[in-house]
């Protein structure tokens, strides 16, 4: 008898005892069977709406299958019908951890086919943003992780520290959680000096309440123990199976597409890749926790060195023109009524552009016929490649252990399912 | 670096190789799609392009009548740090195409979400399902003929 038609008996003698109101229900082997558990998509631990069919035998998973696409919103569908321009509040909606970063990621992408570059001080405040998302979805990593494995105060502790970045994107961008900050060639709005100094302020008592959060963590036993040696990948399979981002960096290998690829000035910054040999749920852990240390000091260089200057690139047919402007000078306005109407129309050809997000390799690759639309417009999205590991890593571990390396794992479902 | 990988392929795969274009530094090679298979373990094992990292595949509607699917392949190199992308056109008439999961089993997703958004079907894939759409969905929704506000009652609503 298989799995299936013992499961049919099962039902079968429960609804007839039902029916008979005969509450007593007997199985010849209730243990010897094989159990299949539906975990998710309403389940607090699959951060979001992820669906793991796993079978059980006893507390040990046998097999594990990942069902996406409860959260499909066809966005690359979309991104064919709308302008370059109007699909940025759409990538808000990927990642909405980090926002930022994905605004960033795609405009990149744009500029990389139009062929034009953002000027100094809007790539530096790119990487300011790019950063600040790269924190604020660490710590929500880091606190989701300890919530799932039964520590609720860091999490708490993390969204104290969130909501004081939100305030400072509320006050940067307009928005706290859908910013659509950047723009075709620049940014909406330049930083002003009252944001400037929240941003100092804000990463300034960062390190002291990120320790006392972490020192709750790396000193908890029951924590590390829950986490050390559990769902653990080796160097091979992690290359093969497509991890990316922070998890990859926890099995030992130094890719990091900031150093690797360096996009807007990352060349000039000085700042270390995090890499732990492990290659379990500790390790992950550890890289995210020593990466929001180097993003700090990477904003800390940044509010230094940011030069002064404009924030939009001196491209009037590729870049939309400053709304004051638009009111008072003929040629903007014609330049406006262009590119809402008829959009950018890149050159005939297809780019692939991916930065480090704060999940992995974030790429967007755009096919362009040259008109105002986008062809085909294709995200690479870091959640989906790690989610594919999840059957690796779960396999031969114990029921409560999948909490734990979906966690490490860190998936956002918004970008995984697109 | 990449122009070595060019040469390479070509003298190894004379007759694979259809077309290599170039732009905005960004190498894009015509494979044939019998050959699609050799070429990825080549380019995964040879020492000078080490491709390990199978960052993202594709597919692509062109609307033409020949060749009217374009499949897409984003590779990389963590030792080498270079990118490359290969592309393989299926017609409508035949809508297979090999599988790449033997040389990366990271392809495997991205394989069954092009089945799901194009319809092209990666012979040698074990989990051939749906990705994002339900199974009994019988279009394919990336498709330039599907219209964007979706067809009326392809979804079927749950029973009550």
């Amino acid at each position: 008898m298989n799995v299936e038609q013992a499961m049919d008996i099962r039902q079968q003698r429960i609804l007839a005892a039902l029916e008979n109101k005969n509450t007593s229900v007997q199985f010849d082997d209730a243990l010897e069977n094989e159990m299949i558990l539906n975990m998710g998509p309403q389940h607090p631990a699959t951060h979001g709406v992820l669906r793991l069919l796993i079978k059980l035998d006893g507390e040990t998973v046998v097999a594990c299958v990942p069902e996406l696409g409860y959260l499909h919103r066809g966005y690359e569908k979309l991104a064919e019908n709308c302008s370059y321009h109007e699909f940025i509040p759409h990538t808000d909606r990927l990642d909405y951890l980090s926002p930022l970063m994905n605004n960033t990621a795609y405009v990149l992408a744009v500029e990389k086919l139009i062929g034009i570059e953002a000027p100094k001080r809007a790539q530096y405040l790119r990487v300011i943003i790019s950063e600040l998302a790269r924190i604020s979805s660490h710590l929500l990593g880091v606190g989701a992780l300890a919530m799932d494995v039964g520590a609720l105060t860091v999490f708490t502790w993390a969204f104290r520290e969130r909501e004081k970045m939100y305030d400072i994107f509320e006050l940067l961008t307009g928005a706290r959680f859908t910013t659509s900050f950047t723009r075709v060639g620049g940014l909406a709005h330049d930083m002003t000096p009252e944001v400037r100094s929240a941003i100092q302020q804000f990463i300034d008592q960062l390190p002291e309440k990120f320790t006392e959060m972490i020192n709750m963590l790396n000193t908890n036993r029951i924590f590390v123990e829950r986490m050390d040696g559990v769902g653990v990948i080796s160097k091979e399979q992690a290359v093969a199976i497509g991890l990316c981002g922070p998890n990859i960096r926890g099995v030992g290998i130094e890719h990091d597409l900031r150093r690797a690829e360096p996009y807007l000035v990352y060349n000039e910054l000085d700042f270390n890749i995090p890499v732990f040999e492990g290659g379990d749920c500790l390790s992950r852990y550890y890289v995210r926790i020593n990466e929001v240390k180097e993003s700090i000091k990477i904003v800390r260089q940044c509010l230094e060195k940011i030069p002064n200057g404009p924030i939009h690139a001196n491209e009037p047919k590729k870049v939309l023109p400053r709304k004051d402007r638009i009111y008072t000078k003929m040629e903007e306005l014609i330049h406006d009524f262009m590119l809402i109407n008829f959009g950018v129309n890149p050159p005939v050809g297809e780019v692939y552009h991916a930065v480090e997000g704060s999940k992995g390799e974030l790429g967007f690759y755009i096919q362009s016929r040259g008109e105002g639309h986008p062809w085909r417009l294709k995200i690479r999205s870091p959640s989906f490649m790690n989610l594919q590991a999840t059957p690796m890593l779960v396999e031969g571990g114990m029921i409560s252990d999948i909490v734990a390396v979906l966690g490490s794992l860190d998936p956002v479902m918004g970008e995984a399912d697109k | 670096m990449l122009t070595t990988v060019v040469e390479k392929l070509k003298s190894n795969f004379p007759n694979s190789i259809l077309d290599v274009k170039e732009f905005r530094g960004e190498i894009t090679i015509h494979v044939k799609k019998e050959d699609i298979v050799p070429v990825c373990t080549f380019l995964r094992d040879d020492t000078s392009c080490t491709f390990d990292y199978c960052s993202d595949i594709c597919g692509a509607d062109a609307y033409t009548a020949e060749n009217r699917f374009e499949v897409i392949y984003n590779l990389y190199s963590i030792p080498l740090k270079q990118r490359i992308r290969l592309k393989v056109f299926v017609d409508e008439s035949d809508l297979h195409c090999p599988s790449v999961t033997s040389v990366w089993p990271a392809a495997e997703w991205p394989e069954r979400e092009t089945y799901d958004m194009i319809g092209v079907y990666f012979d040698g894939n074990k989990d051939m399902r749906r990705m994002y759409m339900p199974e009994e969905f019988e279009y394919y929704p990336l498709r330039k003929d599907f219209p964007m506000m979706g067809i009326p009652d392809s979804i079927p609503l749950p029973r009550k």
